[in-house]
């Protein structure tokens, strides 16, 4: 405590109830061991000494959904992997924060168009405070992401009185509407052919 | 042994259960019967000329060209195919290949999975192969122990390796595409 040290009148300081719990929580997130693929690996070198994820507070890997606050998704969620990361989201206790970690978490990465078997994105399987972008990022980036839900803890304003802290929502969800354009496929191949037409050169 | 040597043996041995054979490629291959298949993995694993002791791999393979129009130019009947890598560890650097030749669907109707006796008895390596094959392709091993899929969900639609295979739009209340 070098920064506080002899200069409280009797131990006393005053601050708000939420400022000091906020204070507490965001300086003890505890992630949950959650690598499913090769951003794990980048995940392990945060928590190694080099970059030091323990700087803060935030080092104290759980193996279990029940002490964890925060679920760094890192890695190719995959639909059978999927209702497993449901049920681990659902079995950590609240307040509780997700970071996905990587393009493939994100939004489906390289297994966007043809991943048969990968779910295009975790924020359609559990609620993402965090995108950190990246394949797979650095583990500067990840500090980063975790940074911005401590930025997001801070501001929580859990014993005010009014509305209720209100828990982050999936901010996608159903399909992804096509334009009008290419909402069929004949108008889809209508729409190509006139777009290379289009694209011909002008002869002189 | 070369391959030229180990098909003659094959031929003369099975006769007409050798459907064709072919020496110039890369992986030397026999074309086998799926109905005489297990006897002649018994008798490549046991025969003291031949003994394959080790099954690598069992892949398997849709040949169908989607799009009619380049179908006529494909250069192959729409059909499937079970490629089983063998080698042997009496006889190091020996290998071998044996292939089916498989309908799409059995007798054409579409859904029913073709269907290939299981080798799972001959080599235990064979267990998960088939299971995978029978995930990811489609086949059908009669005679496995324990046929269920081992990648995808239990409850997964379809064998998305197929050239015909659709993407599902929605699983488990998961957007799909």
């Amino acid at each position: 405590m070098g920064l506080l040290e002899g200069r409280l009148e009797d131990g006393f300081m005053v601050t708000s109830l939420e400022a000091a719990v906020n204070w507490a929580r965001e300086s003890s997130l505890w992630p949950m061991t959650f690598g499913l693929a090769c951003c794990a690996i980048e995940m392990m070198a945060t928590g190694a000494p080099r970059y030091d994820i323990d700087r803060f507070g935030a080092g104290a890997f759980r193996a279990t959904p029940r002490q964890a606050d925060l679920m760094i998704v890192a890695g190719t969620v995959n639909l059978k992997m999927a209702d497993r990361v449901r049920r681990l989201y659902n079995q950590m206790p609240d307040p509780k924060f997700v970071i996905a970690m990587g393009a493939c978490t994100c939004g489906g990465g390289p297994y966007y168009k043809y991943g048969y078997n990968v779910a295009k994105g975790v924020d359609l399987v559990v609620p993402v405070d965090v995108y950190v972008p990246g394949c797979p990022p650095r583990p500067e980036a990840l500090l980063e992401g975790l940074m911005r839900i401590q930025d997001k803890i801070h501001k929580m304003r859990e014993f005010t009185k009014g509305d209720l802290a209100q828990l982050p929502t999936p901010a996608r969800t159903g399909r992804v509407q096509l334009p009008p354009e290419l909402a069929d496929p004949a108008k889809a191949v209508a729409f190509l052919a006139e777009t290379k037409e289009r694209a011909k050169p002008v002869k002189a | 042994m070369a391959a030229a040597e180990i098909t003659t043996l094959l031929e003369s041995q099975f006769g007409s259960a050798i459907t064709g054979t072919k020496l110039d490629s890369l992986d030397p291959f026999a074309t086998v019967e799926p109905s005489k298949l297990v006897d002649v993995c018994l008798f490549l694993r046991d025969d003291p000329r031949l003994k394959f002791a080790l099954l690598n791999d069992i892949t398997g393979v849709d040949y169908l060209e989607p799009d009619a129009k380049k179908a006529t130019k494909a250069g192959f009947e729409a059909h499937l195919e079970v490629i089983y890598h063998l080698s042997s560890f009496a006889f190091p650097g020996r290998r071998f290949t044996l292939k089916l030749v498989l309908p799409r669907w059995k007798d054409n109707v579409v859904g029913v999975l073709p269907e290939v006796p299981s080798v799972s008895g001959v080599w235990r390596t064979a267990d998960w192969h088939e299971r995978e094959v029978y995930d990811l392709v489609g086949v059908l091993f009669t005679g496995h122990p324990n046929l269920v899929r081992i990648l995808l969900n239990d409850d997964w639609v379809g064998h998305p390796l197929r050239k015909d295979y659709e993407f599902p739009l929605e699983y488990h209340g998961i957007r799909c595409r």
